[in-house]
């Protein structure tokens, strides 16, 4: 992308910015292929009584009668204005939905984050540790496993076994969000974070794992150990130091993901996230909240993914000099 | 691109041993369990597709919600059809979708991707937008948005997965193809008067497929486990039809009654997905032996 100047930062902004523009083209052909156009979705079986002259009226109410393209600039220049639509159903205005919602998913990705880290870093350090031998196996085959049970079938498991068998069930009184009630909050998210947190620490573990395999054998490594550094120094402040820059951008990658990966757990879960927001609008065929749910994920997306890129830089100089 | 991408190096699998090289997968232990996972998974969705055994949408209300017993192995469901035979036409819908979706993907990924790596210039930036702005989106929202906005059937989810999964296998086939162009035996074909165009086909394609393979082989366990999620989120494989994902679902709000509901669909799903990850991880030692794959 040589028009965004040479400096790869530059350049990865200007990425970003042409992304951007092509992620809110396709989101808004998304909702022109809907079927049944909005008039249908707003009137239902209603829509086939209408007179031409009743659906001409709504035509030009909805905007619809208008070119695609002015139709396309109508609607960007209203999101960018923080126009994201109302919905039909609750009358509430996206915005305020997902003013609402977003919180709620990103103590989610946080606390699932954690957790993932928690698991997949001492994980990738133990396998790192005897390459090849019965410890790396056996976290490898773990992580496999991880990887290969989808979260909405360990979350459907967990929660039927707790509900059914001990009969703890946080959520029976409706979700309390982190202000409301934090003790309550935390115990009704517990479960969502940890299966999340599962499922994102394989690769977590597997980038731990090959960064410390790789860091290992750097010269400075051998130069640290040559010069009497042994033990936990050397495994703390010269391996692991440098091994986590890798295992940071996996986790920004991961972060992103789980801002709208999430949505199968929060709705097993009952939520009340970003995911379900787009799960609920589906279900009740409120296109406009799906479009622009679907959009603020999407470019939430590309920052933190571009944030990831450009943290990366900043901590790691090698990255700068190439 | 991403780093990631531009990290893949030039694979080494000579053509001529490649059949060696395809031996030796399968003696690896993950790729040998990974067969025999796949032999299994594959031999009972045959079983549905042939119509032996039990008939998966025959309902016997006498018989709801039965637990497993000599007549029905893994109990009945809440219309008393057998679960056995309905895990097992569910096996055959997850495989159908993820053929249906790999292939597609893979043909569309592949040909976008060598493309664009070898002829460079506009063609490269288009095809980079287009990747780029597929990637914006989380791959089961997409696919969601995709599956739930077409007309619900499993062609329409194995498409919308397609569309997900379009962008990985361009990356993927691009990234190789970058380096390969200035291979000699590359540059040799061109020079002898071979068209550029049957040079990509007949020097460059061939040399990327063992890391082709093994994205294939993975992306079809990413493509099962969509599907389910589709399914159990009420967007998939439309009932009456059989479907892992919606027979989690039903077990799940079921949990309460008939417990046991849920175990023949979860580990049918799991052995699908970890035969082929494993079958996967074989081949990439034998194929992709830098293991730049990620």
């Amino acid at each position: 992308m040589g028009a965004f100047g040479r400096h790869p930062v530059a350049r990865r902004f200007g990425e970003a910015a042409v992304t951007l523009v092509g992620v809110s083209i396709l989101t808004f052909v998304l909702l022109r292929v809907v079927p049944g156009d909005q008039i249908t979705a707003a009137y239902g079986t209603a829509a086939g009584d209408l007179s031409p002259e009743q659906l001409q009226a709504l035509e030009a109410y909805y905007g619809v009668n208008e070119p695609l393209l002015s139709q396309y600039l109508g609607w960007l220049g209203g999101v960018l204005t923080g126009n994201l639509g109302v919905s039909a159903t609750s009358h509430l205005s996206v915005l305020s939905m997902t003013a609402q919602s977003l919180p709620n998913t990103v103590e989610l990705a946080v606390l699932a984050i954690m957790i993932g880290l928690a698991l997949g870093i001492p994980g990738g350090m133990l396998a790192a540790s005897r390459p090849g031998r019965a410890r790396d196996q056996i976290s490898q085959v773990t992580s496999l496993v991880a990887l290969s049970v989808p979260s909405f079938l360990l979350a459907a498991v967990v929660s039927s076994w707790l509900v059914n068998t001990v009969g703890w069930y946080p959520n029976g009184e409706g979700y309390r969000t982190l202000s409301e009630d934090p003790g309550l909050n935390l115990q009704q998210m517990l479960l969502p974070a940890l299966v999340l947190g599962i499922s994102i620490a394989p690769p977590i573990l597997q980038t731990t794992r090959a960064a410390i395999l790789t860091v290992r054998s750097e010269d400075y490594v051998r130069t640290a150990r040559a010069k009497g550094v042994s033990g936990r120094r050397l495994q703390v402040r010269h391996i692991l130091r440098n091994a986590l820059i890798p295992v940071v951008t996996m986790s920004g990658l991961q972060f992103g993901f789980l801002l709208g990966g999430a949505l199968v757990v929060e709705q097993i879960f009952a939520i009340p996230g970003i995911g379900r927001q787009v799960l609920l609008g589906l279900e009740q065929k409120e296109y406009a909240v799906v479009q622009s749910t679907v959009l603020v994920i999407a470019v939430m997306f590309v920052l933190v993914n571009l944030l990831t890129d450009v943290l990366y830089r900043l901590v790691d100089p090698r990255v700068r000099v190439q | 691109m991403s780093a990631a991408a531009d990290m893949h190096g030039v694979p080494e699998v000579p053509t001529t041993r490649a059949a060696g090289r395809w031996a030796k997968a399968f003696r690896t232990p993950s790729g040998i369990v990974g067969l025999v996972l796949m032999a299994l998974v594959t031999v009972l969705a045959l079983l549905a597709a042939v119509g032996v055994g039990q008939d998966p949408a025959a309902q016997d209300v006498q018989a709801a919600l039965q637990g497993p017993s000599g007549s029905h192995w893994f109990g009945t469901d809440q219309f008393g059809r057998d679960i056995f035979a309905r895990v097992c036409a569910g096996l055959a819908n997850s495989l159908r979708v993820a053929l249906v979706s790999v292939t597609v993907a893979a043909i569309g990924g592949v040909l976008l991707g060598i493309l664009a790596g070898y002829y460079q210039g506009v063609l490269d930036r288009v095809v980079g937008v287009i990747t780029n702005v597929l990637f914006a989106f989380p791959s089961l929202l997409l696919a969601l948005a995709l599956a739930a906005t077409l007309h619900r059937s499993w062609l329409t989810v194995a498409i919308a997965i397609a569309v997900v999964y379009l962008p990985i296998f361009a990356r993927v086939a691009r990234g190789p193809v970058l380096t390969l162009r200035h291979a000699e035996y590359v540059l040799a074909a061109t020079a002898v008067g071979r068209s550029r165009l049957s040079t990509l086909f007949e020097h460059v394609l061939p040399n990327i497929l063992g890391i082709l393979v093994v994205q294939v082989t993975l992306s079809l366990s990413w493509a099962i486990l969509t599907e389910a999620a589709l399914s159990f989120l009420g967007f998939g494989t439309p009932p009456p039809a059989a479907s892992l994902g919606g027979m989690v679902y039903a077990a799940q709000t079921l949990s309460s009654v008939a417990p046991w509901m849920l175990f023949a669909p979860g580990v049918a799903l799991i052995l699908a997905v970890v035969g082929l990850n494993l079958l996967g991880d074989g081949l990439r030692a034998a194929l992709d032996p830098r293991g730049t794959n990620q």
